[in-house]
């Protein structure tokens, strides 16, 4: 007999699952994929006579440019679709937060819309990014792992 | 003494009220699904700016062409129910903007439609009105933005999510003349079992559906083989199969009679919407063509429409609320 108790634990067992394995599978192969652009785009920085601090650096502004490009083409979300974390976790998908959020939200204004809402999905990133990052420092003084 | 009141929830209508007129405007993937409408707009944005004035957009038209086809001019709209999804209900007071008759917004959620009409046909039927709209919509664009993510954001639907319906229905009632007829109406209770996955809204809004249905069979002494047609709005592939489920479970089977808006109105399988449609717009799009339509062509006889509608916002969701379903259903007859 299904009544409210139970109900849930009834209805979980109704609801078709997410495939896991294809899922994964595509997360590595495009998710590494997108690694591997960033490799290349390394290597060619590197190659322009970039040091290396300075072409890791130009790497991560080039790929942003290049989540932001496919965003702003309605690529992006298509491709994410299948990847999953895979366009996720890479710089990318920092980017496709930012810029699909001020995509959205230009209707409401410039100012209150775009600027203020293009946060709204990539902010948590800056606050726990930003916070650990004030936490390792200080560790590193205190401790003086740096050497 | 409420002398057309049946049982607990349900009202017997003394003067069955007329679906003069009805139409529905959809946008295109709903176009290219296996169901026809009265108009398939081949731009979502419907020449509009935002998605907000789109929707209110199709509200529009989808009453002016319902009204055109009752042949009923503009003076004598008496009542317009209408309601959306959009934060404050502002498709439709938008949409109804330089209309002389009075407006009432609604917010039910999906059930909207349902409510609307199930008010719409008190109205005429308490002798207070003699022609009435109903008038539902929402826009996958704009419910995206508001209970979702932006458009562009990259991120992977769960099998049991559905896709909102971009689509507005509008009906015409009337105290009397030709067309199907509004016969019965059956008022839902808020129904939490508990789920709170707003990515399932089907689980959600299937108890809600079972209640209101167990409810109006009781009311009224009939089951469900007294129909030729039982619709819930938009349970979706997952909610559809709960329903069925619960009801199999106290021995009543629903049959072949039984489908849901949500499932019929998307090809999951070309069109990739996962679990199926949903939106105040999809209930009211099915029923206001192909349903009210088919009625006409006497394909169904007496159809239930139980318009379903899980009552959340963005930010219960956030707090960790479970999700209030609710249905409301008419029952028609031609």
């Amino acid at each position: 007999m299904i009544n409210q108790q139970n109900y849930k634990a009834f209805a979980d067992t109704r609801a078709p699952k997410s495939p896991m394995v294809r899922n994964l599978i595509c997360a590595f192969l495009i998710g590494g994929a997108i690694c591997t652009v960033g490799q290349l785009i390394l290597n060619l920085w590197k190659l322009a006579g970039l040091q290396d601090t300075d072409a890791a650096g130009a790497t991560s502004a080039s790929m942003i440019f290049l989540g932001a490009l496919f965003t702003g083409l309605g690529l992006y979300d298509k491709l994410a679709k299948y990847a999953g974390a895979g366009t996720l976790v890479p710089i990318t998908g920092f980017s496709n937060a930012i810029v699909s959020a001020a995509l959205e939200y230009k209707s409401e204004g410039y100012v209150m819309g775009m600027s203020a809402k293009m946060f709204t999905i990539a902010g948590p990133v800056l606050v726990f990014g930003i916070s650990f990052s004030v936490v390792y420092g200080l560790i590193l003084i205190l401790f003086g792992l740096g050497g | 003494m409420a002398v057309k009141k049946l049982g607990n929830q349900s009202f017997l209508l003394s003067n069955p009220v007329t679906l003069a007129g009805f139409a529905s405007v959809v946008g295109k993937k709903e176009g290219e699904g296996p169901l026809e409408f009265d108009y398939v707009s081949s731009d979502d944005t419907f020449g509009e700016k935002s998605w907000e004035k789109a929707e209110s957009r199709m509200q529009r038209d989808a009453l002016d062409r319902a009204l055109a086809k009752a042949g009923c001019a503009e003076p004598e709209l008496e009542l317009i129910f209408a309601g959306d999804l959009i934060n404050q209900c502002i498709a439709s007071a938008f949409a109804v903007r330089g209309r002389n008759a009075p407006f009432l917004g609604l917010y039910g959620a999906c059930s909207t439609m349902a409510e609307g009409l199930s008010l719409a046909s008190l109205a005429i039927d308490g002798g207070f009105v003699d022609c009435a709209a109903a008038v539902s919509s929402s826009h996958f664009c704009s419910a995206e933005r508001q209970y979702r993510f932006p458009l562009e954001y990259g991120g992977q639907r769960t099998p049991t999510a559905q896709w909102t319906v971009t689509g507005a229905g509008a009906a015409i009632l009337k105290a009397c003349g030709d067309g199907p007829r509004i016969t019965k109406v059956c008022l839902g209770k808020i129904v939490d079992f508990g789920i709170n996955d707003a990515n399932n809204m089907g689980a959600a809004m299937a108890p809600a559906a079972h209640d209101t249905l167990k409810a109006f069979f009781a009311d009224t002494d009939t089951k469900p083989a007294d129909y030729d047609l039982i619709l819930t709005g938009d349970l979706g592939n997952v909610g559809k199969q709960l329903l069925v489920d619960l009801f199999a479970d106290e021995g009543t089977d629903l049959g072949a009679r039984y489908d849901d808006c949500g499932s019929m109105i998307y090809d999951g399988a070309r069109q990739d919407t996962h679990a199926g449609g949903s939106g105040c717009g999809c209930g009211s799009v099915v029923l206001c063509c192909h349903v009210l339509g088919g009625m006409r062509k006497r394909r169904w006889r007496r159809v239930l429409f139980a318009g379903t509608g899980a009552l959340m916002s963005p930010v219960s969701t956030q707090q960790g609320e479970s999700i209030p379903g609710i249905c409301h259903l008419v029952c028609i007859e031609y």
